[in-house]
C-alpha cells in the first residue's frame, strides 16, 4: 500500500483532550470556568509541579519542562492515552529564556564554568527529552520553532503525522517569560503551556485546517488574560474550544494564518 | 511499529559547505583524497579566547569577511552569513527559483535544522551589553531566538509555504526530510526546501567541554582509543519535490525517527532507539537490511555513541553473511566526522549530502582519524560494516543516522532510480 497524495493543503483531526496552564489558571477546567465568568482560580501555583518527573526532580526542574509535561499529561490522562503510545510534536518560540540567558552570561564572564546539567537543558528538545524519558516512550518526538507562528506550525506538522498514518498525536506549545538583558529584546512575562491529543478517528470537535493569507483572530478572554507571553498566539484557538465557537484563525507565518474550522457534535 | 513504505520524493538540488569548503565539488574532492577539514581550535574572541580549549574544530573558510547583500544586512550574525553562504552553491538560487516558478511560492515549505541557531549574536551581545541591554546593533529579536535560521532562509528565498525550524540537537537536520516528506504528502505543499545551519559559538565548545565530550586531539571515531569529539560547523540544503517515476534521479527513500526514553546527554546502551530510527527509515522505503550500500554513520566519537551505535548496527545488518569472509560489496558504513567535526544540528545535512554523494559518484568514504602512525584500532563492538578505508563501488540505497541530546533520533533512506 502507497501512501496517498492528495494534492489539497487541508488537514483533518479530533481533538480528543486539552491540558492548558497558564498563571492563575493551572488547569483546562479553571481555564474554561475564566472564559465563562471570569475568575481565576484560587491559591494557583506560580509553576506546575509535573507529576511525570521523580519528586526531586519537579522542583529543580526547568520551568519550560515543568509547563510543557504539566499540560502534555493532563492532555494524555484527559484522552485515556498512555504517554508512552504518541508520538510528540512540541513547539515553543524561545525554549527556556532563563537558560539562555544562563549560558550567556556565564560564557561572557567564566566560560569553564557552564553547568553541564544547563548545558543540556539548553536544547529547544529538553522538554520533549524529559517527556520521551520520563514517560519510557519511544516513538518520535520534534521540538520546532516558528516565532510567532510556532503553535500553527507544530499544528500543521501534528495534523501531517496523522494524515501520513499516525492514529494519535500529542501536541505540545509553552513559552516562558523574559529575564535579564534578554527583556530588551523579548519583552515577555509569565509562563504559559497548551497541549492537545489529536487524533485522525477519535473522540471530540472535528478540525479542519487550511494555510491562507490573513490576520490571526483577535484575543479572546484567555489571549488578553496571557498576552505578554510568546505562545499567545495559540490562544484564539483555546479560546474557542473554551466558548464552543466554530472558528479561529492561528499566526501562521509573515501574513498568513492558519484558518480552523471547529465542529462539534 | 511498522510502516508502509512510502512515495518516493525526488531530490532536485542538493549542496553542502563544511570545514572542507563551500559546495558539494569541495566535498566530494576532500573525501576522495582523504583531506580533513580539521584545525586546531582558533575559534572566538574575549572570554572565550582567554579560556580557549585545547581541541580540533572544524572551521568553515571565509565567513569573517562575508558580507550580507544590503537587505539583509539586518539580519547579519555567524549563522546567517554561513546559511547565506550555503545557499549560494551548487545552483540552488536557480534550482529555487524554478520551484517556485512552477508551484508558487505558497506551495514550496521552507524546514530548516539547527542545534543553537544564532546564539552566538546572543553570546556577543552578553559581552558588550548598554547600560544592562542589548547593544542598539544587535537589539533584533530575530537573532535571539531558535527560529532565526528559519526566518533568514524564508526571507532570503521568498518561499512562503510553511516555514519552520526543526531543533532536537544533532538530529535536527535530518529531522527536516521527514517533516518535508509529510507536509507533500498531505498535500500542504508541492516541494519543500530542507537544509540546517549551525556554527561554532562559545555554547556549544564550553558546553560539550561541561560534558567531557570534548577531544584535545584529532577524533577517531570508532576506534578503541577514542575519547571525544570535535566540534564543526556547516550549513546546507535539498530540494524535495513529488518524484515522477519517468525521470530518473536522487530520491529520498524512506525516513524513521525514535527516541532513546533514556537520558538527556547519553545514547541508550545497546542502541535501541537508533535500531528503531533505521528499522523505521528501511520500513518506509521497502527494503531490507541488505539492500543499503552505504550507511553515513552518527559516530560522534564519543566512547558511548559510537559503541552503541555499533551495536545497533551490527544488531541490524546481521553477523550471518558477513564475518571473516565478507564479501567487499557488503554494507560500508562509515563516519565522516574525522573531515567535518560534529556539526550538530548541521550534521543531518551535511551527512545526507554524503549519502547523495555516495550514490550518485560511488564515492564511500570510509574513516579519518587514525593515529600519528596512520594506525586504527576498530572498537571490539564494531562489526566487519564498519570500514576505515575509502571505497569506490556503485550503490543504489545509502542511509543517513543523526541522533540527538533527548535520545532524538533520525534515519534517512536515499535512493538512486
Amino acid at each position: 500500500m502507497m501512501t496517498t497524495t492528495v494534492p489539497t493543503n487541508m488537514l483533518t483531526a479530533h481533538i480528543e483532550s486539552i491540558g492548558f496552564w497558564a498563571n492563575g489558571l493551572p488547569s483546562w477546567q479553571a481555564a474554561r470556568e475564566f472564559v465563562a465568568t471570569g475568575a481565576l482560580a484560587d491559591g494557583a501555583p506560580a509553576k506546575p509541579s509535573p507529576q511525570l518527573l521523580a519528586p526531586n526532580e519537579r522542583r529543580r526542574s526547568p520551568e519550560s519542562v515543568a509547563v510543557a509535561l504539566d499540560v502534555a499529561l493532563a492532555a494524555c490522562a484527559d484522552a485515556g492515552r498512555a504517554p508512552a503510545d504518541l508520538p510528540s510534536v512540541f513547539t515553543s518560540t524561545h525554549g527556556d529564556l532563563s537558560i539562555t540567558d544562563y549560558m550567556c552570561a556565564t560564557l561572557a564572564t567564566a566560560p569553564r564554568d557552564i553547568s553541564p546539567t544547563k548545558f543540556h537543558n539548553s536544547v529547544h528538545n529538553a522538554a520533549a527529552g524529559y517527556w520521551t524519558i520520563g514517560a519510557g516512550c519511544m516513538r518520535e518526538a520534534t521540538a520546532i520553532s516558528a516565532y510567532d507562528a510556532s503553535f500553527a506550525q507544530g499544528l500543521i506538522e501534528a495534523m501531517a503525522q496523522l494524515a501520513e498514518g499516525s492514529d494519535a498525536v500529542l501536541l505540545v506549545g509553552y513559552d516562558t517569560g523574559s529575564v535579564g538583558p534578554l527583556l530588551s529584546v523579548h519583552d515577555c512575562a509569565g509562563l504559559l503551556g497548551g497541549a492537545l491529543v489529536l487524533s485522525r478517528h477519535g473522540k471530540g470537535p472535528r478540525l479542519v485546517a487550511t494555510l491562507a493569507d490573513g490576520e490571526a483572530s483577535a484575543p479572546g478572554a484567555l489571549g488578553r488574560h496571557a498576552a505578554a507571553n510568546p505562545m499567545a498566539p495559540m490562544l484564539p484557538l483555546f479560546d474557542a474550544l473554551a466558548a464552543g465557537a466554530p472558528r479561529a484563525a492561528l499566526k501562521a507565518g509573515p501574513n498568513r494564518v492558519l484558518t480552523l474550522e471547529i465542529g462539534y457534535d | 511499529m511498522s510502516f508502509p513504505p512510502m512515495t518516493p520524493l525526488a531530490i532536485r538540488a542538493y549542496t553542502a559547505t563544511t570545514a572542507l569548503g563551500h559546495g558539494r565539488e569541495a566535498q566530494a574532492e576532500a573525501l576522495r583524497t582523504r583531506r580533513s577539514g580539521l584545525r586546531r581550535n582558533d575559534f572566538g574572541e574575549g572570554a572565550t579566547a582567554d579560556a580557549r580549549l585545547e581541541t580540533w574544530i572544524g572551521r568553515v573558510e571565509g565567513i569573517e569577511t562575508l558580507a550580507l547583500p544590503p537587505e539583509l544586512a539586518a539580519y547579519d550574525c555567524r549563522n546567517n552569513r554561513l546559511a547565506w553562504l550555503a545557499l549560494q552553491q551548487d545552483g540552488l538560487p536557480e534550482a529555487i527559483a524554478a520551484l517556485r516558478e512552477r508551484h508558487g511560492a505558497e506551495r514550496v515549505a521552507v524546514v530548516i535544522g539547527t542545534s543553537t541557531s544564532s546564539i552566538g549574536a546572543s553570546e556577543e551581545a552578553y559581552t558588550r551589553l548598554d547600560d544592562g541591554a542589548f547593544p542598539a546593533d544587535l537589539r533584533r529579536p530575530l537573532l535571539h531566538t531558535p527560529h532565526s535560521p528559519g526566518y533568514f532562509v524564508q526571507l532570503t528565498t521568498g518561499l512562503r509555504g510553511p516555514c519552520v525550524t526543526v531543533a532536537t540537537a544533532c538530529s535536527s537536520s535530518a529531522k527536516v526530510f521527514a517533516q518535508a516528506a509529510r507536509l507533500i504528502h498531505a498535500g500542504v505543499v508541492d516541494a519543500a526546501l530542507v537544509g540546517g545551519i549551525d556554527t561554532l559559538c562559545g555554547s556549544v565548545l564550553f558546553g560539550f567541554n561541561a560534558l567531557g565530550l570534548v577531544s584535545t586531539r584529532r577524533c577517531l571515531p570508532f576506534d578503541a582509543r577514542r575519547d571525544g569529539l570535535n566540534l564543526g560547523e556547516a550549513g546546507g540544503y535539498a530540494l524535495l519535490e513529488r518524484h515522477d517515476p519517468a525521470r530518473p534521479g536522487l530520491t529520498l527513500r524512506g525516513y524513521g525517527e525514535s527516541s532513546d526514553a533514556h537520558h538527556m546527554s547519553a545514547p541508550h546502551p545497546e542502541g535501541l532507539g537508533a535500531r528503531l530510527a533505521m528499522q523505521g527509515a528501511l520500513a518506509r522505503a521497502g527494503l531490507a537490511p541488505a539492500e543499503i550500500g552505504y550507511l553515513n554513520l552518527h559516530g560522534t566519537a564519543t566512547p558511548a555513541n559510537d559503541t552503541s551505535e555499533a551495536i545497533a548496527v551490527r544488531g541490524l545488518f546481521g553477523e550471518g553473511a558477513f564475518g571473516a569472509g565478507m564479501p567487499d560489496d557488503g554494507l560500508h558504513a562509515s563516519s565522516t566526522k574525522g573531515w567535518t567535526g560534529h556539526t550538530l544540528g548541521a550534521a543531518g545535512i551535511v551527512e545526507s549530502v554524503f549519502a547523495l554523494l555516495a550514490l550518485e559518484r560511488g564515492l564511500l568514504p570510509g574513516m579519518l582519524g587514525s593515529d600519528e602512525a596512520g594506525e586504527t584500532q576498530p572498537d571490539p563492538a564494531c562489526g566487519p560494516q564498519i570500514r576505515f578505508d575509502n571505497a569506490e563501488r556503485t550503490i543504489r540505497y545509502a542511509m543517513n543516522n543523526s541522533f540527538g541530546f533527548g535520545g532524538n533520533n533520525a534515519s534517512l533512506v536515499f535512493g538512486r532510480e
